[in-house]
């Protein structure tokens, strides 16, 4: 079984008190911020793991491949992916793919797929993504890699499991939980809660060093500039609102002396006045 | 001159601590009120190759060096000092076996080591006194092939724990009429030898601390680690050097607690209207910490980069040793009294930060073993 897990490095979560959106661009502003992978992509990245050493376990030949479009500059964030324990990387990365929206970005990648199969000389069973990313949050991106492709989508998958050809993906919709079964090639797009991601040991960091890694540009992939990056994207952003959060507090007892039951009785007139 | 970490190291720090932050934070308080330690964490630590970082593969190890054991350590004593002093110790009876085993020995235990399935310590300290290395009265003797081993050891950590431990043991004596001494392994349930009291600790709860005692304990001749005679210098290379950076780190590791929980509490406790961290007097405390973690993780840092580089590094680690640890106190009563009525109280970590420091003061030489040592290094170079 080969699998391809798609990974984004994203500013990381903790630190978006730090971020900014160009008012120009209007995009966010990722130089300078610490990245880290998209946390559903290390829940993708672990379900296939899993698989994977579940198919080798049974005696079959298995690997996990990432890819991710990204600037070079996170290039170690494959790295982390492959000490995770991925066997190789792609990383597709030209500032021509700079700028895109997620229309021009599942085209770069599903671009991408289609040549690493023809590099390997072997198609992929299954690819698998993290639901939406951190930063952007759309969850567009697996569904779109899967119609360029011309395969099955799930998305919001919060269980995988695999039984001789047969693949079982539960997918959690409002309250409700949708089992599906079936063979062949197939998107899968994953929730958080499908599994925890395991730590990075040492050693997975040590065997890093041997991995391949390929970092493709346009001049790889060979697209016309005008299907990809900012003039590929026909998404066109609005006005940027920063909404007013300002909250101003209002005496409502101007009596010292006041008791908790005035305050009490305050507090329902005035709620009454606003309709309460 | 570069004071960075590479690529791979940073990647390192970060699986460090992001292991630390969800297996040790949120059950460090625990472990130190219920004097437990976390046994169950130890073939995690193996998986997370944290135990034999510094083992070369073929043992079972990563086949890193001692700077990134040093920066496990940290990691780990970030929340639990005791954790560390665990780890560590087991680290120092491993660097015995792979510095001065044979290669059986090596074969033997290390895997399993590195693994976490066994558990390793070097048993030095006599009530006798831990600073009179040569005063040390256990003694084995070789009959018929064995060894046959008598004596008391005490504050040996991993005591109740350890499945096989580096024992130093007066084996006779030299022309002077000296005695000398050897290290000799021996295994839990071997008849004659096991654990007696075990401590109840200030500091560094969590580890397990107490005596190994030894009544006519029988092990084969091999179980020698080294050559007949050598245990002292055995002991002091690896103490001085393997222990000491361990400590070094533990106490770099409480230094960064106290630092970052004086920030956090500063800034979120309001006093006259507006954050503490405001009030120069605070700052000035902040500051001081602030100079004390990055002073004791550069000496730390560089000594195990020296070590790394295969030179000889017991001064600088006595130097880092001293000072980091003196630092983890000061740093933590400062802790204490910037948090002021809450730094008392058990529910925050400042007390245990100081408990923690003062426990490190002894363990692996005291503060005046560390100066006398830097003061004999220095006066013969400069
Ligand atoms: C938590 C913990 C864990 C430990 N784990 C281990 C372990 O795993 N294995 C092990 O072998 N030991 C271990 N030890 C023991 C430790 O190494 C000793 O405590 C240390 O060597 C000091 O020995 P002592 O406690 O007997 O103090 P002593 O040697 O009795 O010292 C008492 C005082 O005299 C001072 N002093 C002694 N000699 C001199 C001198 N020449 N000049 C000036 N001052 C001097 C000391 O600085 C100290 O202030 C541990 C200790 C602790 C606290």
């Amino acid at each position: 079984m080969r699998i391809i897990v798609l990974v984004k490095p994203v500013p990381d979560p903790e630190k978006y008190n730090e971020l900014r959106i160009d008012p120009e661009t209007k995009r966010l502003v990722r130089e300078g911020v610490q990245t880290v992978i998209n946390p559903t992509d290390k829940n993708a990245l672990e379900a296939a793991l899993v698989l994977r050493d579940g198919r080798i376990a049974a005696g079959e030949d298995s690997s996990v491949t990432v890819l991710s479009m990204a600037p070079e500059f996170s290039r170690d964030k494959l790295v982390e992916c492959l000490a995770m324990g991925a066997d190789d990387a792609y990383m597709l990365s030209d500032v021509a793919f700079g700028g895109a929206d997620t229309y021009a970005t599942s085209y770069v990648l599903a671009e991408g797929v289609k040549k690493i199969a023809a590099e390997k000389g072997e198609n992929f069973d299954l690819i698998l993504a993290g639901n939406e990313s951190a930063d952007g949050a759309t969850a567009h991106v697996p569904v779109q890699l899967a119609e360029w492709l011309g395969i099955t989508h799930i998305s919001r998958v919060c269980s995988l499991e695999a039984e001789g050809e047969t693949l079982r993906a539960v997918k959690r919709s409002e309250d409700v939980l949708l089992t599906f079964e079936g063979e062949g090639q197939a998107v899968f797009a994953v929730t958080r809660d499908i599994n925890k991601p395991r730590f990075i040991s040492a050693m997975g960091i040590v065997k890093a060093r041997k991995k391949p890694l390929s970092i493709w540009t346009n001049e790889e992939l060979g697209l016309d500039e005008s299907a990809i990056g900012l003039e590929g994207s026909p998404t066109q952003p609005g006005r940027l609102i920063t909404p007013e959060l300002g909250r101003a507090g209002r005496p409502l007892l101007a009596d010292e002396d006041a008791t908790a039951e005035d305050a009490a009785k305050a507090i329902r007139a005035l709620l009454g006045k606003e309709g309460f | 001159m570069n004071f960075n970490f590479t690529e791979e190291q940073e990647m390192l720090k970060a699986a460090f601590a992001e292991f630390a932050k969800e297996e040790i934070a949120p059950n460090a308080a625990k472990w130190d009120e219920e004097n437990h330690t976390p046994l169950d964490l130890m073939p995690k630590m193996g998986e997370m190759g944290i135990l034999g970082v510094f083992v070369p593969e073929q043992y079972g190890g990563v086949g890193l060096g001692h700077t990134e054991r040093v920066m496990a350590l940290e990691e780990i004593a970030r929340y639990s000092a005791g954790l560390a002093m665990m780890v560590f110790t087991h680290q120092l009876g491993m660097a015995a076996i792979l510095d001065y085993g044979t290669e059986e020995q090596k074969m033997k235990y290390l895997p399993g080591m590195c693994a976490g399935t066994a558990i390793c310590g070097l048993a030095v300290t006599e009530p006798g006194g831990g600073s009179d290395v040569a005063g040390q009265k256990t003694e084995a003797q070789l009959v018929d092939g064995q060894w046959v081993v008598n004596g008391r050891k005490c504050f040996i950590t991993n005591s109740h724990c350890g499945t096989a431990t580096v024992i130093t043991c007066r084996t006779g004596e030299d022309e002077k009429g000296r005695s000398t001494f050897s290290c000799i392994i021996l295994e839990a349930g071997t008849d004659g030898y096991g654990p007696g009291r075990e401590e109840n600790k200030l500091g560094l709860r969590g580890s397990m601390t107490g005596e190994l005692i030894m009544n006519n304990a029988r092990v084969p001749e091999e179980n020698l680690v080294g050559e007949v005679g050598m245990g002292t210098p055995i002991a002091m290379k690896e103490i001085g050097e393997v222990g000491r950076a361990s400590m070094a780190a533990i106490a770099t590791g409480i230094l960064r607690g106290c630092l970052e929980d004086a920030v956090k509490f500063s800034k979120e406790r309001i006093v006259y209207g507006k954050p503490i961290s405001r009030l120069q007097a605070i700052q000035f405390h902040i500051a001081e910490i602030r100079c004390d973690y990055e002073a004791a993780r550069l000496m730390t840092y560089r000594a195990a980069a020296v070590k790394d580089e295969g030179k000889p590094a017991a001064a600088e680690f006595s130097m880092a040793k001293y000072f980091a640890t003196e630092a983890a106190c000061s740093a933590s009563k400062r802790l204490i009294e910037i948090m002021g009525g809450y730094g008392v109280v058990n529910e925050y970590a400042a007390g245990r930060y100081h408990r923690d420091a003062l426990g490190c003061i002894s363990s692996g030489g005291t503060s005046e073993i560390q100066k006398i040592i830097v003061a004999g290094d220095t006066l013969k170079k400069y």
